[in-house]
């Protein structure tokens, strides 16, 4: 049993806990990620680590509501207990000096694209992040990611904040300014998907965290499984992360896709029965 | 060693054997497993056997000969005193054999209900080996005095020797690790048991179904073991949460990694990504552990129309009979040899077929075909014949050319075997493992490692067994540590 110990909203959808879990936060890396079940009836679901304080014993999870386990969760309060967190899994991020990096994050991709950005720049390299959302609302951690930033380039959909357009279009901007040497893109998959048909055009090293369906998280069972240069490879314990130009996007996307029914009427019950 | 002459000698035994001819009893005629009728079962999880009754019990004792040379104890994994047990069951004191089998197995309720008997211990019966007759249901007895046992709410917990002080670790909670951590902690050490999953139980809790094992009988030894001092930690990954060095330095003092084979293999065939395509693992995992079968419960999984199983072992039978129960209309085992060389258990394929499940033998997948959604809806399969025997002895299969041919699918589970979990071995620095299975190296003698405080059993060490090799593992490993750890001082 793990207590919430912080909640606050970013947006109505989107909420960050910091969670008791003394073990996880003394060993956690960056790009390590956690399995959450809330209650005794609940799915394990997979969230990346945005941040943790060893000395508090705790870590920081972002999350936005998308299906039932999302809407429970962003529901629970200070004080509440999460039933099982589990982790750190998954490789940490490879650090290294690289030159120029360009942090890409798309949503709640920000959140676990934090802890890397400050992990390159504190390794030395000049780092220019590019937050992207929908709108204004959805865009979040930019003092966080500023800190650790040499620049910080805002894109929404809406032209609400920042610029007016896709993710894409900001890093086309930089790279044609500046040499980038490494790329690292958070998000959801298709934004992924995008970033890295961009980088490929322009021969940049690239590295995508995968964020598949997940049952176990420790390589047991096979769900997160995606087609990574034409092999089968496990994003749990061969992943998250993998070289972006060589990730099956569409197999991956066709597989996030496998239990939309079922959660979208899932989704519909829990509403109606809690006059959501 | 015990001495099962001097045993036999005993009086109660001899006045036993005197008490019916051997000639009699072995015109009796083998006990049959009371079970749910096989169309109700279809819709439901209970368990399929339902037990023998005590005077069924008694009956099925009076077959045992009580041999002068008990050949089945050695084809018993764990060396269980069959003859004793069995005895004790004819002489009616049900305690008294529960208690015997404990001297040498922990989990007896458990082994009662999924050991492969027919391959082992009554294998080597005097009715098997020399008359041609149905061994005696060593199986079904040793459940029979497992559950009488338990039932009865006069379960022995065994004596521990005084605590010692000494803190040790198991890492994973599987039938190994259950073992082990009986075997110490009655040697009076302090147990630590560290689980990755949120369950204690490993494979017995998310691999085996609950129509085969009820996870109740799972519970009941996990409650034992805390009674006798064991702590249990979930949700923790050695390794991972906590490393081995990390657990050096509070105190333990010796290890045993008994963290499963739990990589699922798949055939790396054209289309096997496709949605609707699990490894068993998945698909036991998601309806055993997830109660994902259960509406109040979150876990999704898909209620197949026409269900393909691939593979012939237990893990097989488990994920087809649970399609059955989750609604198939077809469920199907394709399996690329004969049903003479499948690996599972004689009963489990027996029971398979009476609930509907067709065998689709010598047949083997190439590929799958998806719609536009990338939801599986049909398997390409080639058929097969036997060949020359392989390494395993087997007959092996060779693809028949132009022979392939479409089955409906809309689901379809992975059942090939399975590769030991890469997360403990990677983490320990300079431990032996093997470069190609994966699997830990351990001396057979003890199962110690070649890091000296760390043993290794069960499924990480062989790569594949079952659950009764997995607990002499433990008990070996057991003996080993204990030893280790006395030369220490």
């Amino acid at each position: 049993m793990n207590k919430i110990i912080k909640k606050r909203f970013f947006s109505e959808n989107v909420v960050q806990f910091v969670v008791e879990a003394p073990e996880i936060a003394r060993t956690r890396k960056a790009g390590n990620f956690v399995i959450l079940r809330l209650d005794e009836k609940g799915e394990r679901i997979p969230l990346t680590i945005s941040e943790a304080d060893t000395e508090k014993g705790t870590i920081t999870i972002v999350v936005q509501r998308i299906g039932v386990s999302t809407f429970k969760l962003a529901a629970m309060n200070e004080g509440d207990y999460i039933h099982d967190v589990v982790g750190p899994l998954g490789h940490p991020t490879h650090i290294f000096k690289a030159g120029t990096v360009l942090a890409c994050g798309g949503g709640v991709g920000v959140a676990p694209l934090l802890p890397i950005v400050q992990a390159f720049k504190e390794a030395g390299n000049r780092v220019v992040s590019i937050l992207a959302a929908r709108n204004k609302d959805l865009i979040i951690l930019e003092d966080e990611i500023r800190k650790y930033s040499d620049e910080v380039i805002i894109m929404t959909d809406d032209g609400s904040y920042g610029k007016k357009g896709v993710v894409t279009v900001g890093m086309e901007d930089v790279i044609a300014r500046e040499k980038v040497d490494f790329c690292i893109a958070i998000g959801p998959a298709i934004m992924m998907k995008f970033c890295a048909l961009t980088t490929q055009k322009h021969e940049i090293p690239t590295v995508v965290s995968l964020n598949t369906i997940m049952v176990d998280g420790t390589g047991m069972c096979g769900a997160c499984r995606v087609k990574v240069d034409g092999k089968t490879r496990f994003v749990c314990v061969d992943g998250p992360e993998f070289d972006a130009h060589k990730v099956d996007f569409n197999e991956m996307l066709m597989r996030m896709g496998a239990y939309k029914e079922q959660e979208k009427a899932a989704l519909e019950a829990y509403k109606n029965a809690n006059n959501i | 060693m015990i001495d099962y002459k001097a045993e036999r000698a005993q009086a109660w035994r001899e006045e036993l054997r005197k008490s019916i001819p051997a000639k009699e009893r072995t015109t009796l005629s083998r006990v049959e497993m009371p079970m749910q009728d096989k169309i109700q079962r279809r819709s439901n999880n209970k368990e399929v056997n339902l037990g023998l009754t005590e005077e069924m019990a008694v009956k099925e004792s009076h077959r045992c000969l009580d041999c002068a040379n008990p050949t089945c104890v050695t084809g018993c994994p764990v060396n269980v005193n069959i003859p004793k047990f069995i005895k004790k069951i004819e002489a009616k004191d049900f305690l008294g054999a529960a208690s015997v089998i404990k001297e040498t197995s922990t989990l007896p309720a458990v082994c009662g209900r999924v050991c492969p008997q027919e391959k082992q211990c009554e294998s080597k019966c005097f009715y098997t080996q020399k008359l041609q007759k149905p061994a005696v249901a060593i199986g079904y007895l040793e459940r029979f005095a497992a559950d009488y046992e338990r039932e009865s709410g006069k379960m022995s917990i065994p004596e521990c020797e005084k605590p010692n002080g000494i803190k040790v670790a198991a890492i994973g909670s599987g039938p190994a690790s259950l073992a082990w951590a009986a075997d110490m902690a009655r040697k009076g050490y302090d147990v630590t048991v560290f689980e990755a999953l949120h369950e204690i139980g490993g494979v017995l809790k998310y691999g085996i179904p609950e129509f085969r094992l009820p996870k109740k009988i799972v519970d009941v030894e996990i409650e034992n073991l805390g009674k006798m001092g064991v702590k249990f930690l979930t949700n923790t990954i050695i390794g991972r949460t906590i490393s081995i060095d990390t657990l050096r330095e509070r105190g333990f003092k010796a290890f045993f990694i008994a963290a499963g084979a739990g990589l699922p293999r798949f055939m790396n065939i054209e289309g096997e990504n496709a949605n609707g395509i699990f490894s068993s693992n998945e698909y036991l995992t998601r309806v055993n552990l997830m109660h994902a079968a259960d509406p109040e419960y979150d876990t999704p999984v898909i209620k197949g129309k026409n269900v393909i199983v691939v593979g012939g072992g237990n893990t097989a039978m488990d994920s087809v009979r649970t399609a059955k129960r989750l609604g198939a209309e077809r469920a199907m085992i394709v399996y690329r040899r004969s049903e003479q060389e499948m690996p599972a258990r004689l009963e489990e394929v027996h029971h398979a077929k009476e609930e509907g499940v067709e065998f689709l033998t010598l047949n083997n997948p190439v590929a799958y075909i998806s719609n536009d959604k990338g939801q599986v809806q049909q398997a390409k399969i080639q058929k097969m014949e036997l060949g020359e025997p392989d390494a395993s002895g087997r007959r092996s299969p060779v693809p028949i050319e132009g022979s392939e041919y479409l089955v409906d699918a809309d689901t379809v589970v992975v059942a090939v075997g399975v590769s030991p979990n890469p997360i403990i071995t990677s983490a320990i620095e300079g431990l032996d493992v093997d470069p190609k299975r994966r699997t830990i190296t351990v001396n057979p003698e003890n199962n110690q490692s070649n890091i000296p405080d760390i043993f290794a059993g069960g499924d990480i060490v062989r790569g594949g067994a079952t659950v009764i090799l997995a607990m002499g593992d433990g008990r070996k490993a057991a003996q080993g540590a204990d030893e280790y750890l006395k030369s220490l001082k």
